[in-house]
């Protein structure tokens, strides 16, 4: 019985540490611009990293047929864009302010992040 | 943004010359298949060889190739299949076509739903009623793991047809350190069966009275679920009817005058400074000026005007309305994405998918939801297998399946879009714009709104109200000669006088030594007689006896009108009264204001008595004149400063930052000129009920998203731990996996029908 309980807490720091504590790998905009691919319920890259002071624009290509796909979200910059399907939705973003700013879909399921440096 | 705009004109050019047929065209074709940078080559060289192809060029990022050469788009496509792609001719960027395609992307999906749910639960079904109604789901025997055995094969099947997509979206948001819906339903469904499979396998290693297997939970689960999805969908459809609306106003094609000739062209072809020609009971195409010909339109598709609206020459059409009676030649002022139904389309839109504030809580909490819920359902088992009753194994195993199946964060983030987007499209169909949910949030809480006086609760334009003439005097004979007098002074009152005279049809005369006498009237010669047309002053400065008309002006001045006296040849002929009119409506509408617990206020730079008189037509109480229009701004924040939440109603020009400095600006429109640019929420047609219709859609989609949150609130934080078996130990019950996947499946269902209720508000206009 210890060691069932003993795992089952290490499941749980698993889950803390994977889920919310792992840093995941970020990936560069080329020439200010990336695209990221919508499918299977996630954001591909998830995490971006954006050079502060400079426009961005973020191409959204959804394959995901899912109705939860359909609008990406920018809360912090009031952006909401519904994403049409098969086909690249471009959002572009004014130049930032150096933080970590949320995308998301409108369920908040589908999640990524800009860092901006 | 430049080059999304760029793309589109580029893309429309495209469909013009296609359209046209002309010889050597540019055709744009949508590629799928194309997995890698190396495709690019085949399907170039592929479509090189395609008889009549002068180019062809592949963009790899965007998926599309765009061929120059005299080809059909048939002939293309049948040569990138050949090489062992799909295409097909790239839709044109038009609203109404994403829409459409929208649509259809989604009724696919809703069908591949159905059919993955018809399969789940044509195995679920039986195996319930048979675990209910026939026989235990246990493993004892090697003839019953045998046949376990068998349905457990059956089930794997079911989940990777009908569960895939639950599957690969969860290892997907795994390996990205993400979790969502899918990992929670991937984990239940999967514990069920794993442990399912460990029971038919391994029975030894299970005690015998858990031996038990839940098949029937993992099929029923994702059945039921993807029955929740596929309703799901169809009831969002349902959200954006509006917007529907919106853009089926959108004609596809316009008369336009080419070389003298009249042609059909599509509406994307048609260029700013066309002329247009509509006739009755068509759609005006674009935004235009009119110049010839007399119609009514019908605009209360954009403006929830009802009555028809004339038009004649130098009169502005708008496109999308609906022309009546007559023939209207117009010189398009404003084409494509500038027309003012453009701009509001796209406006509704972004006011749609914008979010209030109150929905920032659910948002933080969907973040963690995922991980916590999973945290919740290890820490349940544990809890079961440490202190709870025999068959231990089991119980946790159902309490950490139904707490993982049960938890919906998808209701808790579609509470409050799904009823912005059915609200804010409302609201748009009763002509009013809100520019976003956080508008949409504040107008529901105003507690005072400030009204201007001229043109918001009046017309704005002075008019003749009354006419009283002296003896037998024909009343239209006194207009036409007072008119007559006054055509040629530009005094905004006299303007009236020649504005009502035209609108009898009163055919004027001409006059003669006419003579403007500042601040007192005017006077001339008409037809022989001379003419004194001005104020009391004047008639006594001239001897003229008004005295039994005294009263009666005076009565005039109590009511906010203006009276002047007109005289002929030294004797009174009739006393006139011209007074900005109060808008047919505004006094019922100001009363709903009221009703619905509002301070209402008007605004004025009149004098304190005119302000007085119209504020007591009205039923307003509370009156701000001699206000000058700089200072407006001061009175919103006098206002605030009494801790009221303020919204102000102006015309959207002169009072601007009054309108900004409000919590909620109302930028009041008359017809479709609107100044949507300027306000938080702009009203279409003049009419205050349009301000009364705005405060009250607000308050019901607050109202709406309040229970939407409270019962995803709710459900989860009840659901969660009567799942995990915190009734257990009182009534000796654990939820059903089933039963979970059933509530789940239903939860955001209901959200997404609750917010759909909306659609059924009716504002009460009395």
């Amino acid at each position: 019985m210890l060691i069932i309980n003993l795992l089952g807490l290490l499941l749980i720091a698993l889950i803390v540490w994977w889920f919310w504590l792992y840093k995941s790998p970020t990936a560069q905009l080329d020439s200010g611009q990336i695209t990221i691919n919508v499918n299977d319920g996630v954001y591909d890259p998830a995490h971006i990293r954006v050079p502060a002071g400079q426009p961005a624009r973020l191409g959204f290509l959804r394959k995901d047929p899912s109705p939860c796909a359909s609008v990406v979200v920018f809360k912090d910059f009031d952006i909401s864009e519904e994403l049409p399907l098969n086909q690249i939705k471009e959002v572009a973003l004014q130049p930032m302010q150096p933080g970590r700013y949320s995308f998301t879909c409108q369920m908040q399921m589908y999640r990524g992040e800009l860092i901006v440096e | 943004m430049h080059e999304a705009k760029h793309h589109t004109e580029h893309c429309h050019h495209q469909a013009a010359d296609s359209a046209s047929g002309a010889s050597g065209s540019t055709h744009e074709l949508l590629i799928e298949g194309a997995g890698c940078a190396s495709c690019v080559g085949k399907i170039e060289s592929a479509l090189q060889k395609v008889p009549g192809v002068t180019q062809a060029s592949m963009n790899f990022a965007q998926r599309t190739v765009s061929v120059s050469g005299n080809v059909s788009d048939q002939s293309l496509i049948a040569a990138v299949e050949a090489a062992g792609y799909g295409a097909k001719v790239a839709a044109s960027e038009s609203t109404a076509d994403l829409l459409d395609e929208k649509e259809q992307a989604d009724f696919a999906y809703y069908k591949r739903l159905m059919r993955e749910m018809t399969i789940a639960l044509g195995l679920g079904v039986p195996l319930m009623l048979y675990g209910l109604f026939i026989g235990e789901m246990t493993v004892n025997t090697t003839g019953e793991r045998i046949g376990w055995l068998l349905v457990g094969l059956a089930t794997l099947a079911v989940m990777l047809f009908s569960g895939r997509h639950f599957y690969v979206g969860a290892w997907k948001s795994l390996v990205n350190h993400n979790a969502n819906m899918d990992t929670l339903i991937a984990l239940g469904t999967g514990t069920a069966w794993l442990y399912s499979m460990v029971v038919v396998f391994f029975p030894q290693v299970v005690p015998e009275m858990a031996r038990h297997v839940y098949f029937e939970a993992t099929a029923m689960i994702i059945g039921l679920i993807n029955l929740g999805l596929a309703l799901e969908i169809r009831a969002r459809g349902r959200t954006s009817e509006a917007i529907k609306r919106l853009i089926g106003l959108q004609p596809k094609t316009a008369r336009v005058l080419r070389d003298g000739q009249e042609v059909d062209i599509p509406i994307e072809q048609v260029m700013q400074g066309d002329q247009v020609r509509v006739r009755p009971g068509e759609k005006i195409p674009v935004d235009g000026r009119v110049v010839e010909g007399h119609s009514s339109v019908d605009e209360s598709m954009l403006t929830g005007e009802p009555m028809p609206v004339e038009k004649t020459a130098d009169d502005e059409v708008v496109g999308g309305t609906l022309n009546r009676s007559g023939t209207l030649l117009f010189k398009a002022t404003r084409v494509g994405k500038d027309t003012a139904l453009a701009r509001i389309i796209s406006m509704v839109k972004q006011a749609q998918n914008s979010k209030p504030p109150i929905g920032r809580l659910a948002d933080v909490i969907s973040g963690y939801f995922v991980p916590a819920i999973m945290i919740i359902a290890v820490v349940g088992a544990l809890v079961w297998l440490n202190v709870g009753p025999e068959p231990t194994v089991a119980f946790a195993v159902v309490s950490a399946t139904t707490v993982l199946i049960i938890a919906c964060p998808c209701a808790l983030g579609l509470a409050t879009p799904m009823s912005v987007m059915v609200g804010v499209g409302k609201a748009a169909e009763a002509g009013v714009l809100i520019r976003n949910g956080e508008a949409l949030q504040t107008a529901s809480r105003i507690t005072a709104m400030i009204l201007d006086k001229t043109g918001t609760i009046t017309e704005g334009t002075p008019k003749v109200t009354e006419i009283v003439p002296v003896d037998s005097t024909d009343e239209a004979e006194v207009l036409r000669l007072a008119a007559t007098l006054e055509q040629g002074s530009e005094h905004p009152l006299a303007q009236s006088i020649v504005e009502s005279a035209k609108e009898r049809e009163l055919s004027l005369g001409s006059v003669e030594r006419f003579n403007a006498i500042a601040g007192h009237g005017v006077e001339g010669s008409v037809e022989g007689r001379a003419l004194l047309f001005g104020n009391e002053k004047l008639m006594h400065d001239r001897g003229i006896t008004i005295d039994s008309y005294l009263e009666r002006a005076q009565s005039m001045a109590a009511q906010a009108q203006t009276p002047m006296y007109l005289a002929a040849d030294n004797r009174l002929l009739a006393l006139i009264a011209v007074a900005d009119p109060i808008k047919q409506d505004s006094v019922a509408a100001i009363k709903r204001l009221q009703k619905d617990g509002i301070r209402v206020v008007m605004l004025t730079g009149d004098n304190r008595e005119t302000a007085k008189a119209v504020a007591e037509q009205v039923g307003i109480k509370e009156v701000f004149a001699e206000v000058l229009p700089e200072d407006k701004s001061k009175k919103v924040a006098e206002l605030q400063q009494q801790g009221e939440i303020v919204g102000m109603t102006g015309d959207g020009i002169n009072d601007a930052p009054a309108l900004a400095l409000a919590d909620v600006g109302f930028a009041i429109g008359t017809g479709t000129d609107v100044a949507i640019e300027s306000a938080d929420v702009t009203l279409m047609r003049g009419s205050l009920h349009g301000l009364a219709d705005a405060i009250a859609v607000s308050r019901a989609t607050l109202r709406n998203i309040r229970q939407n949150l409270f019962g995803a609130f709710i459900y989860n934080a009840a659901g969660v731990p009567v799942a995990a078996g915190l009734l257990y130990p009182f009534v000796g019950v654990l939820l059903s996996p089933v039963i979970a996947g059933a509530a789940m499946a239903f939860s955001s269902l209901t959200v997404v029908s609750n917010a759909n209720r909306l659609r059924l508000f009716k504002p009460q206009e009395h």
